[in-house]
């Protein structure tokens, strides 16, 4: 599978990885300005280290939701156009904030994923990705709820991370159940175990019906 | 039905306005903001929307985490403690005062009443003017107890919102206070947080001469108190579990999760209807 625009693998101490470039956020190595995009760290980074075809493309407009300490989403804004970044817990949101500051296309919030309405007067509709990495129960719903600021056409790119689901579950049942839910919102277009960059993670692509 | 973009009741350019508007505002439907801006003539073209939408959100993301992270644990401690020094001072000045207009009035009342009573009155001689100003500074003392009692009211659900929806504000900072911090009530099994608060209690069944406390600080919760004495020590129990699991959500998550509260009213409903024995 080819790489989006903006995406390349790049030479790290003779190693190919993949890279953005930007601004380095969290002392990842650095080569000619390209940062090093770690899969260990970075869900939408396994995403792609494993192949799946998340339709990312250069100046796309995105929602992303637990943006954390804007690990993952730095490497996004650096490829895409305005990246909306919601975030509910303060202390990763201190690390956020310089990351977004150098950065004029990422706009961070401090909101709760699970309400869209605290945020839908600041983000924008018709976007063409939805990036969910949250780590709550009921991860399947969060994504439904958040459709409404997907453009038609647009994709859902979502890890579900099946601890935070049900502890007590195995991980193919939650995901089953993750993946029945979406399914009332969203047409499943790919999925694909994170393993063995995140474990019981199911990264998947979608987009609404 | 709430509509309309951030922007909407904002003069160009106000940055305390847009600060506001982006960490209050709602809409039940996200909009073509950028083309809005343009069009009501908030921005003059979406290159310089972005521009201020990027200044705003990055100012109110700042402003608002680090408000959040002022609220923390050791702040709501400190709080809950001088909440304490002031009831034993208070306490203690309102008798000491209490007795001594007493004697000098002619009255046998007692209490914090009576003090701030006599705190209204006007001093006729020398020796009234002390006893009254006496009293007029266990009055200042009882206002500020109220105010950081208040506060800590107010406080305790930033920092515990979990622990705070199940135990109310007030027992969530107590606990917190006994425990040292939020991190080490997390870390405590729920069997030091059921009698947490019962430490003299604890040592003396430890030495053998007493019968184990079934509770600590919880028992001013409504589910230990209102719970028929046989069933205490259950409802204590499966109070302090849910408790314990609040406050780790709490330090580690940081989220609320409504689950928890459901949990909780349907096992002590249980217990109460005589599910379970001691």
């Amino acid at each position: 599978m080819s790489l989006p625009t903006g995406i390349e693998r790049k030479a790290f101490d003779g190693q190919e990885a993949l890279a953005t470039r930007g601004e380095p956020v969290y002392g990842e190595p650095t080569a000619n300005g390209w940062r090093r995009w770690d899969p260990h760290r970075s869900k939408l980074g396994a995403m792609l280290e494993l192949g799946l075809d998340t339709r990312l493309e250069a100046g796309a407009s995105v929602l992303y939701l637990g943006a954390a300490a804007g690990t993952t989403v730095s490497h996004v804004a650096d490829v895409a156009g305005p990246t909306y970044a919601v975030e509910f817990a303060p202390r990763p949101m201190r690390d956020l904030v310089p990351v977004a500051d150098s950065r004029e296309n990422l706009f961070p919030l401090l909101k709760d994923a699970r309400r869209p309405e605290t945020y839908a007067h600041v983000v924008e509709d018709e976007l063409d990705f939805l990036v969910q990495d949250v780590a709550t129960t009921e991860q399947a719903i969060v994504a439904n709820e958040n459709a409404r600021f997907l453009a038609a056409d647009g994709t859902l790119l979502l890890a579900i991370k099946a601890r935070s689901e049900d502890v007590t579950q195995a991980p193919s049942a939650v995901f089953d159940a993750s993946l029945e839910t979406l399914e009332s919102t969203y047409e499943i277009l790919e999925t694909q175990s994170l393993d063995p960059f995140h474990e019981d993670h199911l990264g998947v692509v979608a987009t609404p019906r | 039905m709430i509509e309309g973009g951030w922007f909407q009741d904002l003069s160009d350019r106000d940055l305390d306005g847009a600060i506001r508007a982006i960490t209050d505002g709602q809409a039940d439907t996200p909009g073509d903001w950028p083309t809005q801006a343009v069009e009501t003539g908030f921005s003059e073209d979406q290159a310089e929307y972005y521009e201020f939408l990027h200044e705003a959100t990055v100012a109110a993301a700042s402003t608002q985490a680090s408000s959040k992270e002022q609220a923390t644990d050791q702040q709501l401690v400190h709080a809950v403690r001088t909440m304490d020094d002031l009831s034993e001072t208070v306490n203690e000045l309102a008798e000491r005062a209490a007795e001594w207009a007493g004697s000098l009035f002619g009255e046998s009342e007692q209490g914090l009443d009576y003090v701030l009573a006599v705190a209204e009155r006007e001093p006729q001689s020398p020796v009234e003017a002390e006893v009254i100003d006496l009293a007029r500074s266990v009055r200042e003392l009882e206002n500020r107890r109220q105010r950081v009692r208040t506060f800590v009211e107010n406080q305790a659900p930033a920092v515990a919102p979990n622990l705070s929806t199940l135990a109310g504000p007030l027992l969530a900072a107590r606990l917190i206070a006994l425990a040292g911090g939020l991190q080490s009530l997390a870390r405590k099994p729920s069997g030091t947080v059921q009698v947490l608060g019962a430490e003299d209690a604890l040592f003396a069944h430890l030495e053998g001469h007493a019968p184990s406390p079934k509770h600590g600080i919880i028992f001013t919760h409504e589910y230990v108190r209102g719970t028929r004495n046989e069933k205490r020590g259950s409802a204590a129990r499966a109070l302090a579990g849910k408790l314990s699991i609040a406050a780790r959500i709490d330090q580690y998550r940081g989220e609320p999760h409504p689950e928890l509260e459901a949990e909780l009213d349907e096992r002590i409903e249980t217990i109460r209807a005589g599910g379970e024995g001691e």
